[in-house]
């Protein structure tokens, strides 16, 4: 177990992680921008690249750094609520119902605020349609939940397909980096931020008593842990995260699920900490990945999930390798 | 008069239309070793549940210390009581160590932090359930009769009043079962109150100072452990007939 003040020095040091991770994204890209030229762009002074950076690089990176902190969180939440370490944001299917939004949102010829709002509302409803299903005789067990979630995010994927089958040829590509995740399509970063930091501060009180839920629901309620009330409150904040996330930023795969991960290896499990490291070591990752998608074969922009999934997979890989025990 | 640390009245435990036990009226005094004993699917755990407060009853009253769980604030009653489940689920690796604080839980504000003192009072149930040496491993990497000791240390560190315990023997060795069952005892001796399930009906014989006895059937038997053991209420609740013989002043059980 982490001391408290351990827990402090390594949020800093992600912390850090993090401020580097997005200067970099601020001076790497197609058009080279000097690290002065960045600063003088933060500062707001008028320079030749500062219009690049404050237009279009510091909306997306802090665009990425709100979805994949979301994303880690929300991966975090539902991995100790179904206690499997298999589970991701999007296990309860709120992905294929923002995809499906998302997608409509396109063919009907809408654009940036329009496919995020659509994506959200679609999100939001696959998520009442899965609890509410899950409900249905009363009793809500995780098992009933997983299930029901697992046969929607079912159900969207044909839906998903259909629209595909169903698009015209140049609206097909726009569609399919929206699947993979893509950043560059919202340039507002201040809701989902605000969501991020408003999901942290309202599971945070609650770390200790997810600690004991991940030893079982039994257990914690031996423990003094009112387990109806929190683990519904946490499904609500995990769902919610992943909506708005999803509908800013697509669907973008394995940090919801490599980051927790890898923030336990190497912190361990103690929820104090690994909330707000995930969220950090999500959101670093996410704009570290961003920034190559969009430099590697500039100008082209890669799909950020392929990226994430190419960093993700080795790393995780690595730290199971140096943890036989 | 004293209240007892944990009384039933007319307690019914039922689940669907089956009912393990009817009417029993309990009162368990600061000090006891209270043995639960009955066979497979006789409703033992839940009873033990219900007891903890984590089920209702399906007619009939617990109280813990006089008062009924629904009058508890949770983590007030939580540092009355404990409970030992049966079946110990790790999902995640965790260090020993770190298993056994979970145990202080009830005992810290939302905001705090383990202190030192917690640690010193998780390193005492380390070193009472034989895990000193043990402390910085995983979990995960323990034997069964081993995993099965951090979650008693756990149970110690969180210095109930009252133990509840499922089957705290499951996957200890001889050596281990006696040492428990003595730690059980010494924690009597210190005014606590240990309510445990157990299959060994000679090891009931020896440490318990009253047994609970369930047959199945909704019968339950309730009192001093010679009264309760008596041979015909053990053969019918077990379904099998048995023996019974003293040796050395004890008296010890064998099926026929």
């Amino acid at each position: 177990m982490p001391t408290r003040r351990r827990a402090l020095l390594i949020l800093i040091a992600l912390l850090m992680l993090a401020l580097t991770s997005i200067v970099l994204a601020l001076s790497v890209g197609s058009m080279p921008v000097s690290a002065g030229d960045v600063f003088a762009a933060l500062l707001r002074q008028p320079t030749p690249g500062a219009e690049i950076v404050q237009q279009l690089r510091l909306p997306r990176a802090l665009l990425g750094f709100a979805c994949g902190g979301l994303l880690a969180l929300a991966g975090t939440l539902m991995q100790v609520l179904l206690r499997n370490p298999l589970a991701d944001p999007y296990v309860l299917g709120v992905s294929g119902g923002a995809s499906i939004g998302a997608l409509t949102a396109i063919l009907l010829g809408l654009s940036g605020f329009g496919i995020d709002a659509l994506a959200f509302g679609g999100a939001l409803a696959t998520l009442f349609l899965v609890f509410g299903l899950a409900h249905g005789d009363g009793s809500w067990t995780q098992t009933r939940l997983l299930l029901t979630g697992v046969v929607v995010a079912a159900g969207c994927g044909a839906v998903v397909a259909l629209l595909l089958a169903l698009a015209p040829e140049q609206q097909l590509r726009g569609m399919l980096f929206w699947l993979m995740g893509d950043l560059g399509q919202s340039s507002e970063s201040g809701f989902a931020l605000g969501m991020l930091a408003l999901c942290l501060i309202l599971a945070l009180p609650f770390a200790r008593e997810l600690n004991l839920l991940a030893r079982g629901a039994d257990t914690a309620r031996a423990l003094g842990v009112a387990v109806p009330r929190l683990t519904r409150l946490i499904y609500f904040l995990a769902a919610v995260a992943t909506a708005v996330a999803v509908s800013q930023a697509g669907a973008i795969g394995f940090i919801g699920l490599i980051v927790p991960h890898l923030v336990r290896l190497a912190t361990g499990n103690d929820q104090r900490l690994l909330l707000p490291a995930s969220a950090l070591a999500g959101g670093s990752l996410l704009v570290l990945a961003d920034t190559l998608a969009r430099s590697i074969v500039a100008p082209q922009q890669l799909p950020v999930g392929v990226l994430t999934a190419l960093i993700g997979v080795p790393v995780f890989l690595l730290l199971l390798g140096r943890h036989p025990r | 008069m004293n209240i007892p640390l944990l009384s039933t009245h007319k307690l019914t435990v039922a689940l669907k239309e089956r009912f393990f036990c009817r009417d029993l009226d309990l009162a368990i005094e600061p000090g006891r070793m209270v043995i639960v004993l009955g066979p497979n699917g006789a409703g033992k755990t839940l009873l033990l549940h219900t007891l903890a407060g984590l089920r209702l009853p399906a007619a009939g009253t617990v109280l813990l210390e006089g008062r009924p769980y629904a009058a508890w604030n949770a983590d007030a009653a939580a540092r009355c009581r404990g409970l030992l489940m049966q079946q110990q689920s790790d999902y995640f690796a965790s260090s020993v160590l770190e298993t056994t604080l979970v145990g202080r839980h009830p005992h810290l504000g939302r905001w705090n932090w383990e202190s030192a003192q917690d640690l010193k009072i998780a390193r005492s149930a380390l070193a009472a359930t034989g895990l000193e040496g043990l402390a910085d491993r995983s979990i995960l990497s323990l034997s069964g009769g081993e995993r099965q000791r951090v979650a008693l240390a756990a149970l110690l560190a969180q210095q109930p009043r009252l133990f509840l315990l499922d089957e705290p023997l499951n996957h200890l060795d001889l050596h281990y079962q006696i040492a428990m069952l003595e730690l059980f005892k010494r924690l009597a001796a210190e005014g606590r109150s240990i309510v445990l399930v157990v299959h060994d009906i000679n090891l009931a014989a020896r440490y318990a100072d009253e047994v609970i006895l369930l047959d199945g059937h909704g019968t339950v038997n309730f009192g001093p452990t010679a009264d309760i053991l008596a041979n015909g209420r053990l053969s019918h609740a077990f379904g099998h007939p048995l023996r019974s013989f003293n040796i050395d002043g004890g008296r010890f059980f064998l099926p026929e």
